[in-house]
């Protein structure tokens, strides 16, 4: 049996609205919009014109700086608009969807035939690179390096984030190819991360061709970051790839039927919600096809692709992101907070900390409706040790992040900035007492490293 | 309370740049946001966020001080009775509401003197720099007079006070950058600018003393102890002036705030509760000083080092340095292992001044400061180690 590492530090933020094991259909989106924005980091050159046609698979941009790496329509049909913002910088394609998807076939690597280079040359030409990022840097991985092991978690613990037990239940010969394929992609092992705290789906248990590593404790413990932390740690200049469970289940997918078919389930989630459910849709979306009709309150409230803690803020008329498997949608905190009612003297029964200044801790069971308020103004540090409460890593956090503040390279390297991606310092954001901005801080130290040394 | 938010949103546009009272505007917006959390939402990153902030956790500094100050404005008042019958017995728990007004005539100015200037000059400085004004001096500003003896003059808890906000704090960026504790610039300041206030036998007693009266403390005695001319006889004769019951419920003579260790571990009690203090350099701190004092018995070469250890925690400011000073996070060791060390330094140095120099009877102010100098220093090894490991990996990789 796999061994399991206990993770101490953490924190499971416990919210309303988590989805219920139904899956239903999505409506067919309109409109599907890929956005070079997804992939941070990513200048993108068009390969397609306002007005061409396109097959589900039809390469749209390719990576200026990489041009091997293409990223294909999720959907046939036709371009629609290519929206730019300043400095004429691409925002998104958009793409008219037909009533029914046509795919484009190309020829498919069999990986237990297949050389290594046939397997890597199959999936870039298939658009479906980019689901395969890397770390350092978290960005999509770069084909020319060789990882010295791919990484993949079987459960995700973020906050109301989807049960991958019940999303892949059923796909095993999918998951299972989508592994034969990444093992072609590496020297090393391809790890799946276990859930240690449950008993998982069969998906998981039998997969084969893996080295299984059980890790229980709470978020982040289902995060990639933690888990290649405590079983095999980056070193500067060594390259970990990564890749999410369902979208390995998408890769498996097209080496069995050769279809680029992006199709997944998706959780909506939040107390905003009025019956959080599964949907099956495509990634690149209209959210209205997902979110319409199904919030309570549609005014005021916050529409997110992806979890609480690090997805992107939409509305009604964006789009769901290209790796999201989820949508929360949470109330808006746009309110001021008397002092004595709702405010920082207040009893607080209603508000969810860490710390033991609220009397969250008193309540284990509860769910909390949270909305978006700041719940305080922007200050220097002042608390010391709090973030070190919610990040299992063996990395100083405050440190880290003040050298990213100071864009102090030699120091970031050696607190250890090669291991982490934004989103390990979710929770770190999540219970400063000073209200920074932390994952933006660390992006920028990363964006500033890979700019200066790589 | 739509009332007060419609007022404070009607004067809002007077504040705001290019309104009439621009100037004053962060003096509105430390008002406008004391009263209500303001409506900023999040934009990227966590969209959602605890529910701590600044305020609160300084509140509850403030709030474990209480005990302290209450206890500190009785005391006073007892003192100032002693010293005025000349009579070192006089019963400590009779004429208790004579006593507790004194004490709260000589102490509320002083806290509302350090407040004053505190804010005052906060408030001038943010303006001049444009930055909101920060909660940090909720806290300083209860300290400061908890520090002082009773009878500096309320002209000096102004000077030290803005002297610590404008050089301790605002030169350095404000709350959170600075690198030593407020509350013992402002102490420190006094105790060298003006030693004749800050020490000795004549500023712990409220009002005038009666003749041939004595108002040392128990470091002032046992400083004596070394000296040519002692004031009590040996270990036994200050063991019998202040018993270790005394001292532990603060029914000696001291500064304002620091007598009762028993006032200072009710506020530890909620600091720890709270997750606010830190618990580590607590225990650390009184370890440290308690090792020390255990080290000073066991050579015992002179009368002062003679005294039982224990002593050192309950009298003096070390239960208070321990709990109220050595654990601001700005100028403590910000990590685990490093506040072990920071705490247990900070006690063993505390001591270590009280029994052999001669020229500071109390060294808890002094060992505080000096730790905050070091802190970064502790830090920086423990930091270091953690690199190491790093190092060490990719060799071995």
């Amino acid at each position: 049996m796999s061994k399991t590492i206990s993770l101490k530090r953490g924190l499971d933020i416990r919210l309303v609205g988590e989805a219920e094991k139904i899956t239903l259909d999505a409506p067919r989106s309109k409109f599907y919009a890929v956005r070079p924005t997804d992939f941070h980091g990513l200048t993108p050159k068009m390969l397609v014109k306002v007005g061409d046609t396109v097959k589900a698979g039809s390469s749209i941009f390719q990576d200026k700086y990489n041009e091997s790496v293409e990223y294909a329509s999720p959907v046939s049909g036709k371009i629609h608009d290519i929206v730019r913002g300043d400095k004429r910088r691409i925002l998104s394609v958009v793409i008219e969807a037909a009533a029914s998807d046509e795919y484009e076939m190309k020829n498919v690597a069999h990986p237990s035939s297949a050389s290594a280079e046939e397997v890597k040359q199959c999936l870039l030409a298939s658009g479906l690179w980019p689901l395969i990022k890397q770390r350092p840097f978290d960005i999509v991985a770069d084909p020319v390096q060789t990882p010295k092991a791919i990484y993949v978690s079987s459960f995700d613990s973020a906050p109301l984030a989807p049960d991958y037990d019940y999303v892949l239940h059923g796909m095993q010969a999918e998951f299972q190819m989508g592994i034969d394929v990444l093992k072609k992609l590496t020297a090393g092992a391809v790890h799946l991360g276990m859930n240690g705290k449950s008993k998982q789906d069969e998906v998981f248990v039998n997969a084969q061709n893996v080295t299984k590593t059980a890790f229980s404790g709470k978020h982040p413990a289902g995060n990639v970051g933690v888990q290649i932390h405590h079983t095999n740690p980056i070193n500067k200049g060594e390259y970990v790839w990564v890749v999410n469970a369902q979208d390995l289940a998408i890769i498996g997918r097209y080496f069995l039927t050769g279809k680029y078919d992006l199709t997944k389930l998706v959780a909506l989630t939040g107390s905003e919600v009025k019956a959080p459910k599964y949907y099956r849709s495509l990634p690149c979306a209209q959210m209205s096809t997902l979110v319409e009709g199904n919030t309570k309150n549609e005014a005021d409230e916050r529409i997110i692709s992806g979890n609480a803690l690090c997805g992107s803020q939409e509305s009604i008329d964006t789009y769901l992101g290209f790796y999201d498997n989820q949508i929360t949608v949470l109330p808006e905190g746009n309110q001021m907070k008397f002092l004595l009612t709702d405010g920082w003297l207040s009893p607080g029964l209603n508000k969810f900390s860490n710390s033991r200044l609220y009397p969250t801790f008193l309540f284990p069971g509860k769910k909390y409706r949270l909305d978006t308020n700041l719940n305080g103004e922007d200050r220097g540090f002042v608390v010391t040790g709090e973030l070190e409460k919610v990040f299992p890593f063996d990395i100083y956090p405050m440190h880290l992040v003040k050298a990213a503040m100071t864009e102090d390279i030699d120091s970031m390297e050696s607190l250890g900035i090669y291991e982490v991606a934004p989103e390990d310092f979710a929770l770190c954001e999540f219970v400063c007492t000073s209200k920074i901005n932390i994952q933006d801080e660390i992006r920028a130290g990363l964006d500033l490293i890979k700019r200066e040394c790589f | 309370m739509k009332f007060l938010e419609k007022q404070l949103k009607k004067l809002e546009p007077t504040f705001a740049k290019g309104g009439k009272l621009e100037k004053l505007h962060y003096v509105y917006d430390a008002l406008a946001t004391f009263a209500f959390t303001p409506a900023t939402t999040t934009t990227r990153g966590a969209h959602i966020r605890d529910g701590v902030d600044l305020k609160r956790t300084m509140f509850i500094v403030v709030l474990a001080l209480i005990p302290a100050l209450i206890f500190g404005m009785y005391n006073t008042g007892h003192w100032h009775f002693v010293a005025e019958s000349g009579n070192w017995n006089l019963p400590y728990w009779e004429q208790m509401l004579d006593k507790f007004l004194y004490g709260a005539i000589k102490v509320l100015p002083m806290i509302v003197v350090s407040y004053g200037v505190g804010l005052g000059v906060e408030f001038i400085f943010c303006n001049i720099k444009g930055h909101p004004i920060h909660e940090g001096f909720l806290v300083s500003g209860m300290l400061i007079p908890l520090v002082m003896p009773v009878e500096v003059p309320l002209w000096m808890v102004g000077v030290a006070t803005g002297f610590a906000v404008l050089i301790g704090k605002e030169v350095f960026g404000g709350t959170g950058m600075n690198i030593v504790n407020i509350a013992l610039t402002a102490r420190a300041f006094l105790f060298f600018a003006y030693p004749t206030k800050m020490s000795g036998d004549t500023v712990w007693m409220g009002g005038k003393e009666a003749d041939g009266f004595s108002g040392a403390t128990f470091l002032g005695d046992a400083q004596s102890l070394i000296s040519d001319s002692p004031t009590v006889e040996g270990v036994s004769g200050i063991m019998d002036k202040y018993s270790f019951m005394d001292s532990f419920l603060g029914m000696i003579p001291g500064s304002i705030g620091e007598t009762s260790a028993l006032a200072c571990l009710i506020g530890a009690v909620l600091l720890i509760a709270t997750g606010v203090g830190s618990l580590r350099i607590m225990l650390s701190f009184a370890i440290g000083g308690l090792a020390t004092g255990y080290l000073f018995n066991a050579i015992g070469v002179n009368a002062y080092m003679d005294i039982p250890a224990y002593m050192h925690l309950v009298v003096g400011g070390f239960a208070f340095g321990a709990i109220f000073m050595a654990t601001d996070p700005v100028t403590a060791a910000q990590t685990a292992s490093g506040k072990i060390w920071y705490g247990f330094f900070g006690g063993m140095l505390a001591v270590l001044i009280r029994v052999l120099n001669p020229a500071y009877p109390e060294g808890v102010m002094l060992a505080i400061l000096f730790m905050n100098i070091m802190a970064p220093l502790i830090d920086h090894y423990v930091v270091q180690a953690n690199i190491n490991r790093r190092l060490k990996r990719l060799k071995v990789a």
